[in-house]
């Protein structure tokens, strides 16, 4: 900090991070709020949230989410943590360097347009929707985001450890298992939050995947949504909010990145 | 080493082909295919499907997403650089502020466009409040509005342009600035011949990671928006349910695909390697 930002400069740009998060901690607080109807603030209640453990839809629109997020971000931090291994151990060559292009080409993507050609390859081979078919679109758009997570760890880790190992005698297995994945962990474990983040988020590509016994909460939600506004949708809101938020917390502070590097910039 | 490489690999890649890479070829397929009389294809090459794209109707939808994703990404560029700015030099509130940016990031978009209709409605909060200020007599009809989705579009997206610009502007070298400042050049001169010039491959990396969800955008003008603002993701959304016409909506999937990589692909040429690390 060589020199003061000017006052307008820090009033407009509050004011931007104000309404930033103003609608969502005005719909959280209304989760909260007595009156069914009205804005007006009726009194503090967790009525809302009795109300939705009453509602199978809703109860099995959870369960669906969680089953779905765990199986599917499982499957890609597997897949994904391997694809990662196997491009670090590429080299920097052309290839290495064209294959990691290729990673962000499922991420930048249109949703939608991923959404519909998963449902059109699933329609072409006579798969039944469900909850199986959800799980292969949400592994897809999933594994590579735990790939570059794990990737980026993956460069900052020390070779010298698995060689060193190597020349005291440790087989592969064991280089693998006991040098190379704990140093790899928290990449590996950041890319797994990641996963069951977006997993759990997603409505776009369900929208399109799903079919009986897989309406996982989102798309409970957005159908709540089309009918009418109502203080349980602000409920199942919240906790869609607190769960999601969790995992990004502990994905951010485990990859140390952007947050936390820069924190330490700043002790040091 | 290599050998073993791929063997790590292939799983990976293999699973991203199959139902990431081979879906891409089957829409590209049927964009050339004819309609099947309950949805699904016909067999047999026609270009029909991108003919009908050429009706007036959908040229207006295309036109109008691309107008409104143009004005998000104007917004979010435009809000979002003084945020960025302030967040690379706000010393110790920096992983404060960033931790704000990169919430709504990941957050639920679905979730955050409903608290946008929880807002906007008629008895919503925006206009209880100018009601009871008594600023207004009836309510004003925010929500089912084009205003209402361009305001969706940028409020949803504006962390996507944060982060990029951020990244740029905290590589910026201080010492630039104050070697130009001691030549004798004014805080405009070093913001419009320095700051901006050095932070501009964030702002184009920002500009496109906007510009490309808002144009494939279906959730913000299905719920915020009104019959008159449908998109090009919805008009993709109603074939593959309701329309039943998978070849045109395959067709208009491939335009949206299309658009897409000319931008990146325009990116990676003129930003080079620098592009996706941002």
């Amino acid at each position: 900090m060589t020199r003061r930002l000017p006052w307008p400069l820090i009033g407009g740009v509050t004011v931007a991070f104000v309404l930033l998060h103003l609608p969502v901690l005005v719909l959280i607080a209304f989760s909260f709020n007595a009156s069914r109807y009205s804005l007006a603030w009726s009194g503090f209640t967790f009525e809302w949230y009795r109300v939705l453990a009453e509602r199978p839809a809703i109860l099995q629109g959870l369960r669906a989410s969680l089953l779905i997020g765990l199986v599917a971000t499982l499957l890609a931090t597997f897949l994904g943590t391997l694809l990662a291994l196997g491009l670090h151990r590429l080299g920097t060559g052309r290839l290495r360097r064209n294959l990691e292009a290729a990673l962000y080409f499922p991420v930048v993507t249109p949703e939608i347009v991923a959404g519909i050609s998963i449902l059109a390859l699933f329609a072409l081979l006579r798969v039944p929707l469900g909850i199986t078919t959800v799980i292969i679109a949400h592994v897809t758009f999933c594994l590579p985001f735990v790939t570059i997570v794990v990737l980026a760890r993956a460069a900052g880790m020390d070779r010298s450890l698995e060689e060193a190992a190597m020349l005291l005698g440790a087989q592969p297995a064991q280089v693998f298992w006991r040098v190379t994945v704990p140093q790899l962990l928290p990449g590996i474990v950041a890319g797994a939050l990641l996963a069951f983040t977006l997993s759990f988020d997603d409505f776009m590509i369900t929208f399109f995947t799903a079919g009986p016994g897989s309406t996982t909460l989102p798309l409970v939600v957005y159908g709540m949504v089309r009918k009418a506004v109502e203080p349980t949708i602000n409920a199942i809101s919240t906790i869609i909010l607190l769960v999601t938020a969790v995992a990004v917390l502990g994905s951010e502070l485990l990859r140390g990145s952007p947050l936390s590097r820069k924190g330490e910039g700043d002790r040091g | 080493m290599a050998r073993a490489g791929w063997r790590l690999a292939l799983p990976g890649l293999g699973w991203l082909l199959l139902w990431g890479g081979i879906p891409l070829l089957i829409v590209v397929a049927y964009s050339f295919m004819g309609r099947g009389i309950y949805g699904g294809v016909e067999r047999g090459f026609t270009v029909e499907a991108y003919v009908q794209l050429l009706d007036p109707l959908y040229l207006g939808i295309i036109a109008r997403t691309v107008l409104l994703a143009v004005m998000a990404t104007a917004g979010c560029l435009l809000i979002g650089f003084p945020m960025a700015y302030v967040i690379a030099r706000s010393g110790r509130w920096r992983r404060v502020l960033l931790l704000l940016v990169v919430l709504p990031f990941w957050t639920s978009f679905l979730v955050r466009t409903y608290a946008m209709i929880f807002l906007l409605r008629d008895t919503g909060l925006v206009n209880s409040t100018l009601l009871a200020l008594g600023v207004i007599d009836t309510p004003l009809d925010l929500l089912y509005t084009p205003g209402a989705v361009l305001a969706g579009l940028i409020y949803g997206f504006l962390p996507f342009a944060i982060l990029p610009i951020y990244a740029s502007l905290e590589k910026l070298d201080p010492a630039l600035l104050e070697a130009a400042e001691m030549l004798g050049a004014r805080p405009a001169t070093r913001f419009w011949r320095i700051t901006l010039p050095l932070a501009m491959p964030g702002v184009v990396a920002g500009g496109l990671l906007v510009l490309i969800p808002a144009l494939g955008s279906f959730l913000t003008p299905d719920l915020l928006g009104g019959a008159k603002t449908t998109l090009l993701g919805n008009l993709i959304q109603g074939q593959f349910t309701t329309g039943r016409d998978w070849p045109f909506g395959s067709a208009a999937s491939i335009l949206l695909l299309a658009g897409t990589f000319l931008a990146l692909t325009w990116h990676l040429k003129r930003y080079g390697e620098g592009g996706h690390r941002s």
